[in-house]
């Protein structure tokens, strides 16, 4: 996929919330787009998949990891975030 | 009504080779969960779980014997073995066609699966062993079973994930109470600890890398485990009358559905579940001293359980009951768990001895009951419980009585 890491990671939000990339706002909760556990963790994975990054992440501590899944904004960031480091 | 008592156990776990052993280990808090040593642990990002150790299957099984039992059945058999040798029933006359074997395993033969995937694709065989199947399929520990003592009523295996042995020494007691037989051996196997086995629950994100806390505010998730127990469960008049050694009465099971989400748990389904447990035995809840958790040591379990006994148990849960989750040292046994869980049930009624959770370390105000933290409680204990809640939203609640 190309695009920007902003545009893939929305593209794997939206696919996850049944919604159209141009549907997804930066300030959205996972919550406001109606993506609960299950689908978060789909979320991790087609990340880690798409960018070939290992997401740190435990579904019992999610405020305790360092990926921060507070809006879409904190997704992006966060895997903007990793795919730098990988790079580096 | 028929009422069914218990007059074996047999074990082999991450704590003990026997059953003794492993009620020892359970009095003394010990941890059996550790590295694991696996084939490509290195590719795992979960490197712990409670394996079976110093287990070697030619010091028990011949050749031929271990070509078609895979690891699971292997220690079926062993548990089987430790449970028949303590009941001491006779199965040369009629016996025979009144015992059947129910057992609960939720992977079967996870480790012949996975080596022979592996010579397939990985390797690039065109051929496998010819026992493959029988090997692998669920029903191959309960059929071993009844093969190696030649007994011939009732005999299935059911598979509900984490409750499956819970639902199996459910049915057998239904088995006995219902005259359709006399002896059931019952229980359950898991052994899923090989590199497929492990990289399937790592990919939901719900396992820890370092320990099993149930009900510690730190917790960060479950621990895979691998074992088997086994018991003899028998209509109690036929244990009576031949004089043997009772280690429990078995007095009620329920079973619910939550029929919600396939692998959140429900307080409600949780609930049905042990409040259905309470009336089949016709007991009131303040009767109950203690219940072996189910504890998994993940969020969303421990607090959605013990909600749950807040619920059914009102103030009697924060008063004087105990609940303790001994996944805590041996891991999550899944189809087998439950199995294992009875010994602590029965440790508990019998020698009023309450097994810990140990690794407890900080209080959650959203599991704030008597978990039994980090050391065994001296008690005495009439009626104890035994929860299994598992994935897809099935739950299976057995209820114990001192003899």
């Amino acid at each position: 996929m190309a695009g920007s890491v902003k545009d893939r990671v929305v593209a794997i939000v939206a696919e996850q919330a049944v919604l159209e990339p141009s549907d997804i706002r930066m300030d959205q909760t996972l919550e406001d787009l109606g993506i609960d556990s299950l689908a978060l963790v789909e979320c991790i994975f087609s990340i880690e998949e798409e960018f070939d990054v290992e997401v740190p992440f435990n579904a019992n501590q999610p405020e305790e990891s360092e990926f921060d899944i507070s809006n879409v904004a904190s997704i992006v960031a966060a895997v903007e975030e990793l795919v730098a480091r990988q790079n580096a | 009504m028929r009422r069914v008592v218990i007059t074996g156990a047999g074990t082999i776990n991450p704590l003990g080779q026997d059953v003794p052993e492993t009620l020892a280990a359970m009095r003394e808090g010990k941890c059996g969960i550790g590295p694991l040593d696996v084939r490509d642990v290195e590719r795992l990002s979960i490197q712990i779980g409670g394996q079976v150790h110093d287990y070697d299957p030619e010091a028990h099984f011949n050749r031929q014997q271990i070509a078609l039992y895979d690891r699971f059945t292997q220690f079926t058999l062993l548990a089987a073995k430790e449970a028949l040798a303590q009941a001491g029933l006779d199965f040369s006359g009629q016996l025979a066609g009144e015992t059947g074997v129910v057992l609960g395993t939720a992977g079967g033969g996870v480790n012949t699966w996975d080596e022979n995937y592996r010579a397939v694709y990985e390797e690039g065989k065109n051929r496998v062993h010819p026992f493959v199947v029988p090997k692998l399929m669920n029903n191959a520990a309960a059929s071993h079973i009844a093969i190696e003592h030649g007994l011939h009523g009732p005999s299935f295996t059911v598979a509900t994930a984490c409750a499956s042995s819970n639902h199996a020494m459910g049915l057998a007691f239904h088995l006995i109470r219902g005259g359709s037989a006399t002896v059931i051996v019952t229980g359950g196997s898991e052994s899923m600890l090989c590199f497929g086995g492990i990289k399937a629950w790592e990919g939901l994100r719900v396992m820890s890398r370092d320990a099993c806390r149930p009900f510690s505010a730190n917790r960060n998730g479950m621990v895979q485990g691998e074992g088997a127990g086994i018991f003899v469960f028998e209509e109690r008049e036929h244990a009576r009358a031949r004089g043997a050694e009772i280690l429990a009465e078995v007095i009620g099971f329920a079973m619910s559905s939550d029929a919600a989400d396939i692998v959140m748990p429900s307080k409600q389904g949780a609930a049905r579940a042990m409040s259905g447990a309470l009336a089949d035995a016709r007991l009131a809840p303040e009767e109950v001293g203690y219940i072996s958790a189910h504890g998994t040591g993940t969020a969303a379990n421990d607090k959605t359980e013990c909600a749950a006994v807040a619920d059914v148990f009102g103030a009697h849960a924060a008063d004087d009951l105990m609940i303790s989750s001994t996944k805590s040292m041996h891991g999550h046994l899944i189809g087998g768990t439950g199995a294992v869980e009875l010994l602590s049930c029965i440790m508990a009624v019998r020698d009023g001895i309450v097994a810990p959770t140990i690794g407890y370390e900080e209080p959650d105000p959203e599991c704030a009951l008597d978990v039994v933290p980090n050391i065994a409680r001296e008690a005495k204990v009439d009626v104890a419980l035994s929860n299994a809640f598992a994935f897809g939203g099935f739950n299976a609640v057995l209820a114990l009585r001192r003899a």
